[in-house]
């Protein structure tokens, strides 16, 4: 891959100064890029040459650039992400593209993800949506040895693939009712599957998918989308354990209180 | 009740409700099939089948429930698909699906032309507006001569063409439904996947050629008219 | 000044139990009405802000994030330590307090050290209970594997994702808290200034990422858990949101910064592959277990590797260090692959580079086996090189990685600035000058469950009081000040992008402060880093205004921090007249190039007071005692 040549191409890219603003696409030219650049150093470029000249920057978000932190949220060419599988943007390199392309790049798109900037979207949601249960109620200092507890390693194991979600919400992006369901229900189910999370399973999985729905995600239609297009590779069936066990603790479980108001978002 | 009204006001709870009056409308539709095919055994069969439908003492207990159903399903389909629908405001201008199916991304325009259908069928078959000549027959026993409304209405090929493309329709409407209900009640395993996709690939073919058939065979000249 | 850590007395075992027996405590019923600033929401703050909102206090909780969850912990990859000795393989908290302080090159404060090992084992218990998917046996027990050359399989693990695991843990916590309204999380916002009153820590400034609005925020006493600052050299393992804002200006405000010099350089990274490279991924060190660590002999050697005939390589580790060959510690390691590329002998593009073979490995114990073991880092190569590493050896050159220097603080975790608490990889605490392989999760989990909420209670309850008003003339200054500095950025009005400006300084740090120092070059570094400060404020443009969403101006004032922290580090790497850990000064080696160490002279730690812009901060110094682990060289010949 060394001796490759750059490469020049056409950026289509949704540019909008606040929520409040009307957005458009802008079309930008991404000159002498190599192969070796990721897709957001690609984007640095560009971003370089704006600001020499006194213009403002893309606005994209990103941190971790190694994918794992969930920040970067880029719909590329309409795939979250963009075309290779199991990548997220950051990790995605200029080699899968070619001199002369054309790339239309997006924010999330979801009543949920309100566009903040240019292609950084107000994910907030999500964490709202774990406040409502996504976790074990155990306070500091009151846990028994962690060895009290054996876990088979199986379910270990699979409540490992759950939890490698990353919280990017590009199944939200994804997803032809922008639905949260991916990611609710791998959440849910890392803790379903783990014998700490027993107590509170029932009152969790309602509290969730109320939450969720709440935020204003739209439901699962069983497109798939999601699981195409996630990063980390999470299966849709912890949407159908999800389901399951949704659908138990809603006919079965004791007495689950009402969802409480959400928490005020605060500046 | 608290308990149902809860459940079924958030998204899942009425993808439960999609899901089994899915199941049930399935069964229907099989049953229906089965009925109809007492066209292939002749006029007695299919004409004795269809008065003892007519006067079964639960006739309109069924028809409730049916209409029950099938009103549960469409009313909570339209409501999650303008939820769905309210859930992205502003749309992508380039949008690529990988890996939903056609079947799946056009479930609601199929549910709603089958919809369309349905009202065509029964203003045919049960209303008689459609081809208000062939409804009036009664046969040797005094009962409604269904089989003759059938047979006949069928040579026609303008009606048996849209028959059979409202049952591709429906066949493509249930290629997503089908396999989406098992998923929708919980169940999804590797190692019964295939299972399901074969099974319910299976079971919607069964249905569309199984009722396609029917007015194919009548329109090829399979089925007599005036046979007993 | 002699600096006091505050360490009670009596035996180490019981030190911390004792102590905490001796601090004040606060009425449950009274904890509402005191609140706490935490800033960042890593391993440290996250963990923090929970506890401190179990125990009722209000919390206001900061990150610049879009969500906490976000915060660079996640990304740790190896694991995390504790002695709970579940191997039965000789483990214990005396070993691992051992191990820690020797790992420290004997740079770190015993106490806090043997606190951190003891803690360890509860972090683990807490963990597992929130549901952290740790790796198990198939007895359902949790699994433990041997981590950076210890001696003992102590690392606890969840596949390569251990800190975005942790995390996701602490974050639950955090957000129980949220939903019972104890702790209030501020997400997208950026600290710009604390606010002292009457010489204690009392409030912050901050700027919401998205508004652009300054608002002043009180409490009762404020912790800083806002990470390290590795990012000074442009390119790191550090997100790129990293930045050493925080810290810093608790120091322009007079809380001390220690060790600034210790940064830890992680030799198994992907090197960089172009000038336009923004960031470097650390691949896991377990790689160097199988792979073999080599360059060609001859200097200028254009070949690819497979041309290169065996006899023509120089397996530099094992022919140095027999004993560790390729598992050599990481300075070592690292010192040893810039030292074969100064010589002209590296790979790759740009020559900053050496070779990780697994092609013996694989002709021993077969692809299958190889690919069982390390799979995903293979693909993770794969996807940003483009290479097979399964065909072609891998390419690795050293990167900043962590920073074990940071604010000052005593063994209560309270800086210079009473009330200003700092926790996590914010401060210089537990590490020395070298930190261990999975100690970094350990500390911050350490400090944020553990310690902080003891201390902070002690320090409220010997300093009561309302929370002060956020219309105090100090609030009012400090938002004015943070106000002129961002206007000031506005009005330079240049030509150049801010990213350039950081990418010279990055370069300046590598060259002159990075692997390896010494004084002639630490003394250009300074007096570059001083004329590039100038230029930036002549220079560098900044687009747009406050009042909106302004990425060039966030990064902006954290590059212009850089531009004075930079000095700070170069002073005191410049002051440390040894090598010791991580700092490796080439007047100070053995003739084959070993560190030496000079305890007669530096067995302390050296606190910086900031004196004004561009001038020579004051030297503190806290004295360090070995009265548990014996002063020894390390070797590892």
């Amino acid at each position: 891959m060394n001796d490759e040549e750059t490469m020049d191409l056409r950026l289509h890219v949704w540019r909008q100064k606040d929520s409040k603003s009307p957005g458009k696409m802008v079309t930008y030219r991404a000159n002498g890029i190599s192969p070796d650049m990721s897709f957001l150093e690609m984007l640095d470029v560009v971003n370089e040459e704006l600001v020499t000249a006194g213009k403002p920057p893309i606005a994209f978000d990103h941190d971790c650039r190694e994918g794992i932190c969930g920040m970067c949220s880029l719909v590329i060419n309409g795939v979250p992400h963009g075309p290779q599988q199991g990548t997220t943007a950051c990790q995605l390199h200029m080699r899968h593209f070619r001199h002369g392309d054309e790339i239309t790049i997006e924010p999330w798109r979801a009543r949920a993800f309100p566009v903040i900037r240019d292609l950084v979207v107000d994910r907030r949601s999500l964490d709202r949506v774990l406040q409502a249960g996504g976790y074990v109620s155990v306070n500091t200092g009151s846990a028994p040895d962690a060895n009290a507890i054996p876990v088979p390693q199986d379910n270990a194991e699979a409540a490992f693939d759950a939890a490698a979600c990353i919280g990017c919400g590009a199944c939200v992006a994804a997803c032809p009712n922008a639905s949260a369901s991916l990611f609710v229900a791998a959440k849910a189910q890392q803790l379903s599957l783990l014998p700490q999370g027993q107590p509170e399973r029932e009152k969790r999985a309602i509290h969730m998918v109320e939450a969720m729905d709440r935020e204003g995600f739209g439901g699962c239609t069983n497109h798939y989308e999601c699981e195409a297009v996630c990063p980390k590779g999470i299966p849709v069936r912890y949407i159908a354990d999800l389901n399951r066990d949704f659908l138990r603790s809603a006919l079965t479980s004791r007495e689950v209180k009402p969802l409480p108001p959400a928490v005020d978002a605060e500046e | 009740m608290n308990r149902l009204i809860r459940l079924f006001g958030t998204s899942i709870g009425r993808k439960l409700v999609m899901a089994v009056t899915g199941v049930l409308l399935i069964g229907f539709l099989i049953s229906h099939m089965l009925g109809n095919m007492t066209v292939f055994q002749g006029q007695e069969s299919m004409n004795y089948y269809a008065a003892w439908l007519k006067k079964h003492p639960f006739l309109w207990v069924a028809r409730a429930g049916l209409l029950t159903i099938f009103g549960l399903h469409v009313v909570t389909a339209i409501s999650l698909a303008i939820e769905n629908n309210a859930a992205r405001p502003e749309g992508y201008r380039k949008k690529s699906a990988v890996a939903a199916t056609l079947s799946s991304r056009y479930i609601v325009v199929s549910g709603l032309l089958v919809l369309a259908f349905l009202i065509y069928h029964l203003a045919h078959f049960t209303f008689g507006w459609v081809q208000p000549d062939l409804y009036h027959f009664v046969d040797e026993k005094a009962r409604h001569d269904v089989y003759r409304m059938v047979v006949l209405g069928f040579q026609n090929p303008i009606v048996t063409g849209s028959y059979v493309a409202a049952m591709l329709l429906l066949g493509f409407h249930l290629h997503h439904g089908a396999r989406s209900l098992v998923q929708t009640i919980g169940l999804n395993h590797e190692s019964y996947n295939t299972l399901i996709r074969i099974g319910s690939n299976t079971l919607v073919a069964a249905l569309v050629i199984g009722n396609c058939s029917i007015p194919l065979m009548i329109l090829a000249g399979f089925v007599d008219p005036a046979a007993k | 000044m002699e600096l006091d850590g505050k360490v009670p007395s009596g035996p180490i075992e019981s030190l911390w139990d004792d102590h905490r027996f001796d601090m004040k405590l606060i009425n449950p019923a009274n904890k509402r009405k005191y609140r706490i600033i935490v800033v960042g929401s890593g391993l440290a703050g996250a963990s923090a802000a929970a506890t401190l909102g179990e125990l009722g206090y209000n919390v206001d909780c900061f990150c610049f994030q879009d969500s906490p969850r976000r915060a660079h912990s996640v990304a740790a990859q190896g694991g995390i330590n504790a002695a709970k000795n579940y191997q039965n393989d000789g483990d214990s908290v005396r070993r691992l307090f051992f191990d820690t302080v020797k790992g420290g090159d004997f740079r770190s404060r015993e106490a806090n050290v043997y606190r951190l090992a003891q803690i360890s084992n509860k972090i683990i218990d807490q963990c597992a209970a929130q549901g952290v998917p740790f790796a198990r046996e198939y007895g359902g027990l949790l699994d433990n594997r041997s981590f950076g050359g210890a001696q003992v399989s102590r690392t606890f693990y969840a596949r390569g994702q251990t800190g975005q695991q942790l995390l996701l843990g602490a974050y639950g916590a955090l957000n129980r808290q949220i939903a019972a309204g104890t702790v209030r999380m501020h997400s997208r916002v950026e600290l710009l200034d604390l606010v002292l009153v009457d010489g204690h820590a009392k409030g912050i400034i901050t700027r919401h990422l998205v508004s652009g609005r300054i608002a002043r925020w009180a409490a009762n006493a404020v912790v800083l858990a806002t990470g390290g600052y590795g990012n000074i050299f442009y390119l790191s393992t550090n997100a790129m949101g990293c930045n050493v804002t925080a810290t810093y200006r608790a120091y322009r405000k007079g809380a001390f910064f220690a060790n600034p010099c210790f940064t830890q350089i992680h030799p198994t990274c992907i090197p960089v592959a172009g000038e336009h490279q923004s960031k470097l991924t650390l691949m896991s060190e377990s790689l160097r277990n199988d792979g073999r660590i080599w360059v060609p002999k001859a200097v200028g050697d254009g070949r690819a590797a497979a041309d290169i005939p065996e006899e023509e390589r120089d397996y530099y580790l094992e022919r140095k260090y027999p004993a560790f060959g390729n598992l050599s510690p990481r300075d070592i390691s690292s010192r040893a692959a810039k030292e074969v590329c100064d010589e002209g002998r590296g790979v790759g593009k740009l020559g900053r580079g050496v070779y990780l073979d697994f092609a013996d490995a694989i002709g021993r114990l077969g692809e299958d086996v190889i690919r069982q073991r390390y799979g995903n880092l293979f693909d993770m190569y794969e996807k940003i090189t483009g290479e097979n590493p399964y065909r072609v050896p891998m390419r690795i050159y050293p990167a900043s990685h962590y920073t074990m220097g940071g604010l000052w603080v005593d063994y209560n975790l309270q800086s210079t600035i009473p009330g200003l608490h700092v926790i996590g990889e914010a401060n210089f605490s537990d590490h020395g000058a070298n930190r261990l392989g999975a100690s970094a999760l350990m500390q911050g989990l350490a400090d944020g469950y553990f310690v902080i909420a003891d201390t902070v209670a002690h320090y409220i309850a010997s300093n009561p009081g309302d929370v002060p008003d956020t219309d105090a003339a100090e609030f009012r200054e400090a938002e004015q000040d943070v106000r002129d500095r961002i206007q000031k950025l506005l009005d330079v009005d240049g030509s150049r992008s801010v990213d350039s400006f950081h990418r010279e300084l990055g370069a300046i740090m590598w060259e002159y402060c990075g692997m390896s120092r010494n004084a002639e070059g630490l003394q250009k570094a300074i007096g570059m880093i001083g004329e590039l400060r100038e230029r930036f404020w002549r220079e560098v443009s900044i687009t747009g205004e406050n009042e909106e969403f302004n990425v060039s101006l966030e990064k902006g004032g954290r590059v212009a921090d850089f531009l004075e922290f930079g000095e700070v580090l170069c002073y005191d790497a410049l002051n440390r007249d040894e090598s010791c850990g991580a700092h490796f000064r080439e007047e100070h080696q053995t003739p084959d190039g070993e560190a030496k160490r000079n305890d007669e002279a530096y067995a302390y730690v050296a606190a910086w007071e900031f004196k004004g812009v561009g001038q020579k901060p004051e030297l503190h110094k806290e004295p360090l005692k070995f009265e548990h682990v014996q002063l020894a060289t390390r070797s590892y010949k």
